[in-house]
C-alpha cells in the first residue's frame, strides 16, 4: 500500500487506506471540474454580458427555461452521485467486514485516556502494540461519556459508547508509529486524549507480550514510578511543577495536611496516595471534579508501589 | 434629487413604546435584525477568541474548560439566536407582505410575541453564560450533557423557547402566503424569496417540536433524573443523537433555502434578465425541504447506527445534492444574455455561487460511507458547513441586507466601502476555511483545546483568515450605520427591480402602499419592462 503523504491526506498505514484514498481523489478530481465550470460560467457570463444592452428597447431576451438543459444538469450530476455512492458503499463494505483470522483487542475509553486489553492478560494504557501483517480486531466500550476511536493514518474511527460494544478493525501495512485521537468530544482533556499505534515485526511483538508491557528490571522504583506516570496517563491530569490540572500537582504533598472536598483534612501519606489510585473517589481533594478513573485491575503491586516511590521523590 | 417621503413606517409613531410593541411587521422585522446582528457580533467576538487560543498547540489565552465554552458559544449563538431567525424573521418579515402586496403579516400580534419569544429565550441563554456556561458544544450530545457540572439545562431551555418563536413565524407565514397576496398574483407570479420563505416555513413548523421534545426529555433527564439517554439510568445516549438530527439536519434548510431565494431575487434584479427555470427552482426548493426530513442519520455514521442504516441515508443524502445543483445551474443560466450589474448585492450573490458550491461539493465527501469515515468529527466537517452556512446562507443575508438597505430607510450606503468590505470578508473567509478542509483531510479533529506541532502552521493560517473577515465585516458595520443617518436619499426603487417592494416608497408608509397595489406585471418581466433605477 501506498505509504506516502499526499497533498490532502496524511500516509497511509492500513489495508484499506489505498482504496479510501482512490475515492477520495476521484471526489476531489469531479469537484474540481464541477467547480471549474461553475466559475467559468461565472466569469465568462458575467465579463461578457456586464452592462451589456441586449435591445434596443433596454429589454432582455424572455428565456424562460430550456428542458433540455435542465434534464441535462439534473441527469449528469445523478449519475456522478451515484457513482460515488456506489464507489463509497463498496469500500464501506469492504471496511466493514472482519477478516476471520483476527487477533482481538478490548478497547476501554475513559476521561482521558485508552486502555488495552490483550487476550493472554497484558494491558497497556495510551499504546496498541500490534505485529504488521496481522488483523486486528477492537471490541470497544466507555466507562464514561461517548469517545470515539481514531487513526487517521489507519482511515478508521468508530464512536465507543457507555452502553454496548462497538467494533472496529484494521490490518496495518507497515512498521511504525500511528497516532490515536479522541473524535467526539468528551471533555477539559478532550484534546490530550491521545495515544500511539505501534506496528512491530511478529518478532518483536512476541518479546514484548513476554517481557510484560514495562521492564521493571534494573530500574529504581523511582525511575519505574515516573515511566508508568507517563504511559499510565497519570500525567494527562496531574502536573508534577505545582500547578493544578484537572486534578492536583503531585509534587512536595507527601506529609503535608491536605483539605478533602467533605470539609476534614487528612495527611498525605502512601495509604492515601494507594487509596487514591486504586479507589480515587473515596476521598476527592477540596476544589477539584471527582472524575478520576479506578486504576483497580490496571495495576499490579509492584507498580502501585513504584508510583508511590515516584510522588515521593517529587519535591 | 430623490426624497425621503415625509410620513413613514419609521416616523409615523415616536418612542420606544412604539417600537417595543409595534404590531408593523416592518419594525417587528428591525427589532429581529437588531436583536440578530447583536447575536452575531458576540458569535463574532466567541469566533475570534477561539482562532487566538489555536494560534499555538497548548493554552495561549485561555484553560481548556474556558475553550469548551467558547466554542459552545460560539456555535449556540451563531445558529440558534441568528442563523435561523436571521433572513425568515429580519428580512422575511419586512419584505413578504410588500412582495405580495399586503398591508402586513396574517397575524401581526403572533409576530410580536415571536419576537418577544425570542428575547426571552436568547435571556435564558446570556443566564447560562453568567452561571457556569455550558461546554458540549451546540450539539448537546448525552451522556456528556446529562453529567458536565456546566449550566446545561438554561441554554437547553432557551433553545427549547426560541423554538416557539420559530414555529410563530412559520406559521404566520405559511398563512400570510396562502391568503393575502395580491388580486391576480398566484403561485407561479411570486417571486422566488416567497417560495424560499414558504419552503422554510414547512420545516420550521414541523421539525422544531422535534427540537423541543429533544431538549425537554434532555432537561427532564438533568434535573428530575428520569433515564432517556444516560445509560447508567438505562437510557441509549444514540437515541438523542437520532432525536437531535431529526430536527438539526432539516434546520440547515430552515437555514440555506430563504438564503437560496434572496440569490434568485439578487441574480435577475442586477442581470435585468428573467429567472431562468422558475418552476424548477421553486419545486426544487420544495424538493429539498422533504429530502430534508429523510437524511439526519448521515451525522451517525460512526455512530454504531447500523450499517444498512447508514447506507440508506447517505443515498438519500446525494439526492439532495441534486436539487442545490439544478439552483446553482439555473442561476448562472439566468445570467446569459442579460445586463450584468456589479452593484455590491451582486457581488454576494456571485461570491454565494462561489463558496455555496465548495460547500456543496465537499459535502460528497461527507455523504460518501468510506470517506466520512476519516473525516467525519475533523476539521473538514467544519470547513464543510461554514462554506455552506457563512458562504451560502450569511452571504445571501448580507446580499439581501445590502440589496434591501434603501428601502428599509430610505438611504444608500456608501458602494465604495462597500465593496472594499466584501473584498476583505471573501478573501478572509477562503483563507480561514480552505486551510481548514486540508486540517481535516490530514487528521486533525474538532472541538480541540490543543493540538499535534505538525498542525499548527495551517491554524495560524486559518487565525489569520480570521482576522481579514473580521476587518471587512467591521467596516460593514460602520458604513451601515452611517448610512441610516446620513446616506443619500435612494428613491423608490434604486436598482430598477420589478418585484413589488419597489413599487412603494422608500422607506415604505406604514401600510406598505398607498393605494393596494394591482398586478400589472410578473416579478422577473424584464422582457417587457425596462424599470428605471432612482440612484
Amino acid at each position: 500500500m501506498d505509504t506516502t503523504e499526499t497533498l490532502l491526506l496524511p500516509p497511509g498505514g492500513s489495508t484499506i487506506a489505498g482504496d479510501v484514498d482512490a475515492l477520495f481523489y476521484f471526489i476531489v478530481y469531479a469537484s474540481i471540474a464541477i467547480f471549474g465550470i461553475v466559475l467559468f460560467g461565472i466569469v465568462y457570463l458575467g465579463l461578457k454580458y456586464r452592462g451589456r444592452k441586449a435591445a434596443a428597447d433596454g429589454t432582455t431576451p424572455g428565456i424562460t427555461h430550456s428542458t433540455r438543459l435542465e434534464l441535462a444538469w439534473s441527469i449528469i450530476p445523478a449519475i456522478l452521485v451515484i457513482i460515488v455512492f456506489v464507489w463509497g458503499f463498496n469500500v464501506y463494505m469492504k471496511m466493514n467486514i472482519i477478516p476471520g483470522d483476527v487477533m482481538e483487542v478490548k478497547v476501554t475509553a475513559q476521561k482521558w485516556f485508552w486502555s488495552f486489553d490483550y487476550p493472554d492478560g497484558v494491558n497497556t494504557v495510551n499504546e496498541l502494540v500490534v505485529p504488521l501483517g496481522k488483523p486486528v480486531k477492537l471490541l470497544m466500550s466507555s466507562r464514561d461519556v461517548i469517545h470515539s476511536f481514531y487513526v487517521p493514518a489507519f482511515r478508521i474511527k468508530m464512536d465507543v459508547l457507555p452502553n454496548r460494544y462497538t467494533l472496529t478493525w484494521f490490518e496495518a501495512t507497515a512498521i511504525g508509529s500511528y497516532d490515536i485521537m479522541c473524535a467526539e468530544f468528551c471533555g477539559d482533556r478532550h484534546s490530550e486524549m491521545l495515544g500511539r499505534v505501534r506496528v512491530v515485526s511478529e518478532r518483536e511483538y512476541k518479546e514484548w507480550l513476554e517481557s510484560g508491557t514495562e521492564t521493571a528490571e534494573g530500574a529504581t522504583p523511582v525511575d519505574y514510578g515516573r515511566a508508568l506516570f507517563r504511559t499510565k496517563a497519570c500525567h494527562t491530569c496531574h502536573n508534577v511543577d505545582g500547578t493544578s490540572a484537572v486534578g492536583p500537582a503531585l509534587n512536595g504533598i507527601v506529609g503535608k495536611q491536605r483539605p478533602l472536598a467533605g470539609g476534614e483534612r487528612v495527611t498525605v501519606d502512601e495509604n492515601y496516595l494507594r487509596e487514591s489510585i486504586l479507589e480515587p473517589q473515596s476521598s476527592i481533594a477540596a476544589g477539584y471534579q471527582p472524575v478520576m478513573p479506578t486504576y483497580q485491575g490496571m495495576l499490579n503491586d509492584k507498580q502501585v508501589d513504584a508510583l508511590i516511590a515516584y510522588i515521593k521523590s517529587l519535591k | 434629487m430623490n426624497k425621503i417621503p415625509e410620513v413613514n413606517y419609521l416616523n409615523a409613531s415616536r418612542g420606544i413604546r412604539s417600537w417595543l410593541f409595534t404590531l408593523d411587521h416592518k419594525r417587528i422585522g428591525l427589532l429581529y435584525l437588531f436583536s440578530i446582528m447583536a447575536a452575531f457580533a458576540l458569535g463574532g467576538i466567541f469566533a475570534i477568541l477561539i482562532r487566538l487560543e489555536l494560534l499555538g498547540p497548548g493554552k495561549d489565552i485561555m484553560e481548556a474548560r474556558t475553550y469548551n465554552q467558547i466554542f459552545t458559544l460560539h456555535g449556540a449563538v451563531m445558529i440558534f439566536l441568528f442563523i435561523i431567525p436571521s433572513i425568515p424573521a429580519a428580512m422575511g418579515n419586512f419584505i413578504l407582505p410588500q412582495m405580495i402586496g399586503a398591508k402586513d403579516v396574517a397575524f401581526p400580534r403572533l409576530n410580536l410575541l415571536s419576537w418577544w419569544i425570542y428575547i426571552f429565550g436568547a435571556v435564558f441563554a446570556v443566564i447560562s453564560m453568567s452561571t457556569g456556561s455550558v461546554d458540549t458544544g451546540w450539539t448537546f450530545y448525552t451522556p456528556y450533557s446529562t453529567t458536565t457540572s456546566t449550566s446545561v439545562v438554561a441554554m437547553t431551555l432557551g433553545v427549547f423557547i426560541l423554538g416557539f418563536s420559530s414555529i410563530f413565524t412559520g406559521l404566520n407565514f405559511i398563512v400570510t402566503i396562502h391568503k393575502m397576496r395580491a388580486p391576480g398574483q398566484t403561485w407561479f407570479k411570486l417571486p422566488l424569496f416567497v417560495w424560499g420563505l414558504y419552503a422554510t416555513a414547512i420545516i420550521q413548523v414541523l421539525a422544531t417540536p422535534v427540537l423541543g421534545i429533544t431538549v425537554l426529555l434532555l432537561i427532564l433527564e438533568r434535573v428530575a433524573g428520569i433515564g432517556i439517554f444516560d445509560p447508567a439510568m438505562g437510557g441509549d445516549p444514540v437515541l438523542f443523537q437520532h432525536f437531535f438530527w431529526f430536527y438539526s439536519h432539516p434546520a440547515v434548510y430552515i437555514m440555506i433555502l430563504p438564503g437560496m431565494g434572496i440569490i434568485s431575487e439578487l441574480i435577475s434584479a442586477f442581470s435585468q434578465k428573467r429567472i431562468f427555470g422558475y418552476k424548477a427552482i421553486a419545486f426544487s426548493s420544495l424538493a429539498i425541504a422533504f429530502i430534508s426530513f429523510l437524511v439526519w442519520g448521515h451525522h451517525m455514521f460512526v455512530s454504531g447506527q447500523s450499517q444498512l442504516a447508514s447506507a440508506i441515508f447517505s443515498f438519500l443524502t446525494f439526492l439532495v445534492g441534486i436539487p442545490s445543483g439544478i439552483k446553482i445551474f439555473n442561476w448562472l443560466a439566468t445570467l446569459y444574455k442579460g445586463k450584468i450589474r456589479f452593484d455590491t448585492p451582486m457581488l454576494y450573490a456571485l461570491s454565494f455561487l462561489f463558496l455555496f458550491t465548495i460547500g456543496g461539493l465537499t459535502g460528497m465527501f461527507l455523504g460518501t460511507l468510506a470517506t466520512d469515515v476519516h473525516l467525519h468529527d475533523t476539521y473538514f466537517v467544519v470547513a464543510h458547513f461554514h462554506y455552506v452556512m457563512v458562504g451560502g446562507t450569511v452571504m445571501a443575508f448580507f446580499g439581501g441586507l445590502h440589496y434591501w438597505w434603501p428601502k428599509f430607510w430610505g438611504r444608500m450606503y456608501n458602494e465604495l466601502w462597500a465593496k472594499i468590505s466584501i473584498a476583505f470578508t471573501f478573501v478572509g473567509f477562503n483563507i480561514t476555511f480552505l486551510s481548514q478542509f486540508v486540517l481535516g483531510a490530514k487528521g486533525m479533529p474538532r472541538r480541540y483545546y490543543s493540538y499535534l506541532d505538525k498542525f499548527q502552521p495551517l491554524h495560524d493560517l486559518s487565525s489569520f483568515g480570521s482576522w481579514i473577515m473580521a476587518i471587512g465585516f467591521f467596516i460593514m458595520a460602520v458604513y451601515l450605520i452611517h448610512a441610516v443617518f446620513k446616506g443619500r436619499p435612494a428613491g423608490d426603487n434604486p436598482w430598477g427591480a420589478l418585484t413589488f417592494e419597489w413599487e412603494t416608497t422608500s422607506p415604505p408608509p406604514k401600510e406598505n402602499f398607498i393605494e393596494t397595489p394591482t398586478l400589472t406585471h410578473g416579478p422577473y418581466d424584464y422582457d417587457k419592462i425596462v424599470p428605471e433605477r432612482t440612484i
